[in-house]
């Protein structure tokens, strides 16, 4: 598979002001920051809840705490067979019963990461609330779900691939579009 | 692709990267069973068949736990209780199982090679629970994982497995698999129970308890499998004890660090005394959860999960 880039949607200082304002939201949303916790899905929801926490916490001066969510076993199309392996861990350092919990991953597409990560969150206890906080929403929703919050809305085809590219596993921060080639 | 075909038969069939991806997806199933929760829905609607026609308790119960945590639907069925007792074939039964569209079949089985045999004929997968003095290769996998947890890298490693050597499908399934992770094995036990030909396995041969643990990291003993011994391979099983028990005073000469593991269901104060399989020294336990976390990661990659599904799914 040939992905190929079309197009830089976001550069790296745009992805911060957009993680800025959507701190912004979710702080204004919950009436501050008690009994809020960040939940990234592994693996690049992970980063983006890391940046989330710091933005949250130039803002209220105090740490939200924070987990990572692994939905391997919970997907819906286990014969779906792909390349290199990977499964990264969950960790969920605190105790979600009532907590607001805000799931953040980088792009909403079908929706069906969502899903998952919701039975997920649901076999560890019952939070009060979960929302939704993705980088990048590009439609084509599968499932009825839908983002609290949202860095940028980015219409696309079915065929397109958005990338969202941190530091920790790209080296550089962006957001890109582009398209699988040879198909 | 972690595992790269249908069926789990042996360690002897797995490559070294093999057996450290089952690990690795079996360590995140060990994560699972900390939470409220200790299943996953992924297998939800695939059938496993657990065909035991010998008997057994841990590896049975462990086997269905796994396949519970997974959530597939179990069906059970031991020699006893089936047809067999009526005279019906291996093949027959297990191509009627078939028939009836399963999913994995584990077979447990007194002769060598009865999971070679089905895997040959099924279609669907099939993973050894144990055949005869053969392979037994969960058990080996589950062994492994609890040595890797508390040695890492087991290249250079000494591991050093005692008893009835010649009987037993547990020893060789971790002669295969620890070979390939580049341990140093030591066999020990009784000359009437290891034979000399073993060391074409690529093992050291040692007969004298005290040098083979010396210098061991981990010391795997092996059941006496007692009801094996028609024509007794040793006088009794207090002289037993006596020459190849894992004692107390064995477990004071060993390097501080190392402990003894063994697969159950134990012969206390045969090949090893209560006071050691009590002691501070032993990972049995460990062992025994490692086991439900290998056999889920076996099914669960065997029925197509593969993690790298994953990765791309954006892509």
């Amino acid at each position: 598979m040939n992905f190929s880039e079309k197009a830089v949607i976001m550069n790296a200082s745009e992805m911060n002001r957009a993680i800025k304002r959507m701190a912004h939201e979710i702080i204004e949303a919950n009436k501050g920051i008690d009994n809020l916790v960040l939940l990234g899905v592994q693996r690049r929801g992970v980063p983006l809840a890391r940046m989330l926490g710091e933005a949250i916490k130039a803002v209220e001066g105090s740490e939200v705490p924070q987990g990572a969510l692994d939905i391997t076993f919970y997907r819906d199309d286990l014969s779906t067979l792909g390349p290199a392996p990977q499964v990264s861990s969950t960790e969920m350092p605190f105790d979600v019963n009532k907590k607001i919990i805000i799931l953040v991953d980088d792009v909403l597409f079908t929706g069906r990461t969502v899903r998952a990560a919701l039975d997920v969150i649901m076999d560890w206890g019952r939070p009060e609330a979960i929302r939704l906080a993705v980088l990048v929403d590009r439609g084509h929703r599968e499932l009825p779900i839908r983002p609290d919050f949202v860095g940028k809305n980015v219409p696309t085809s079915q065929r397109e691939i958005i990338k969202v590219k941190v530091k920790e596993f790209d080296d550089k921060a962006e957001v890109v579009v582009g398209e699988v080639e040879g198909e | 692709m972690i595992l790269k075909n249908k069926d789990v038969l042996g360690l002897e069939d797995l490559s070294a990267e093999e057996i450290l991806g089952v690990l690795e997806i079996a360590s995140r199933f060990r994560a699972v069973f900390d939470r409220p929760v200790r299943s996953v829905p992924i297998m939800r609607g695939r059938t496993v068949v657990n065909f035991f026609h010998e008997p057994s308790t841990r590896t049975r119960i462990s086997f269905e736990l796994a396949e519970k945590r997974l959530s597939a639907d179990i069906v059970n069925f031991s020699t006893a209780t089936s047809s067999f007792s009526k005279g019906e074939t291996l093949r027959d039964t297990a191509e009627n199982l078939a028939a009836m569209k399963i999913d994995m079949l584990i077979i447990r089985h007194s002769s060598a090679g009865a999971a070679r045999y089905l895997a040959k004929v099924l279609k669907c997968s099939v993973i050894n629970a144990g055949d005869g003095a053969h392979e037994h290769p969960t058990q080996g996998l589950l062994d492994i994982m609890t040595m890797r947890q508390r040695l890492g890298d087991l290249r250079g490693k000494k591991v050093t497995i005692i008893g009835d050597i010649s009987h037993s499908r547990v020893a060789r399934s971790n002669i295969w698999g620890l070979n390939k992770l580049g341990a140093e094995v030591t066999l020990c036990g009784p000359p009437t129970m290891v034979p000399g030909g073993l060391a074409k396995l690529g093992v050291n041969i040692e007969y004298d308890l005290k040098k083979a643990v010396a210098d061991a990291d981990v010391l795997n003993v092996l059941r006496i499998q007692l009801e094996r011994h028609s024509s007794k391979s040793f006088p009794s099983n207090r002289e037993y004890h006596r020459m190849y028990g894992i004692t107390e005073e064995v477990v004071r000469t060993l390097k501080p660090e190392a402990f003894v593991m063994h697969p159950g269901p134990m012969n206390r104060d045969v090949e090893i005394s209560s006071t050691v399989a009590d002691g501070p020294r032993q990972v049995i336990l460990d062992q025994v959860a490692n086991g439900v976390a290998v056999r889920m990661a076996l099914i669960y990659l065997l029925s197509g999960g593969d993690p790298g599904a994953l990765s791309s799914a954006q892509e």
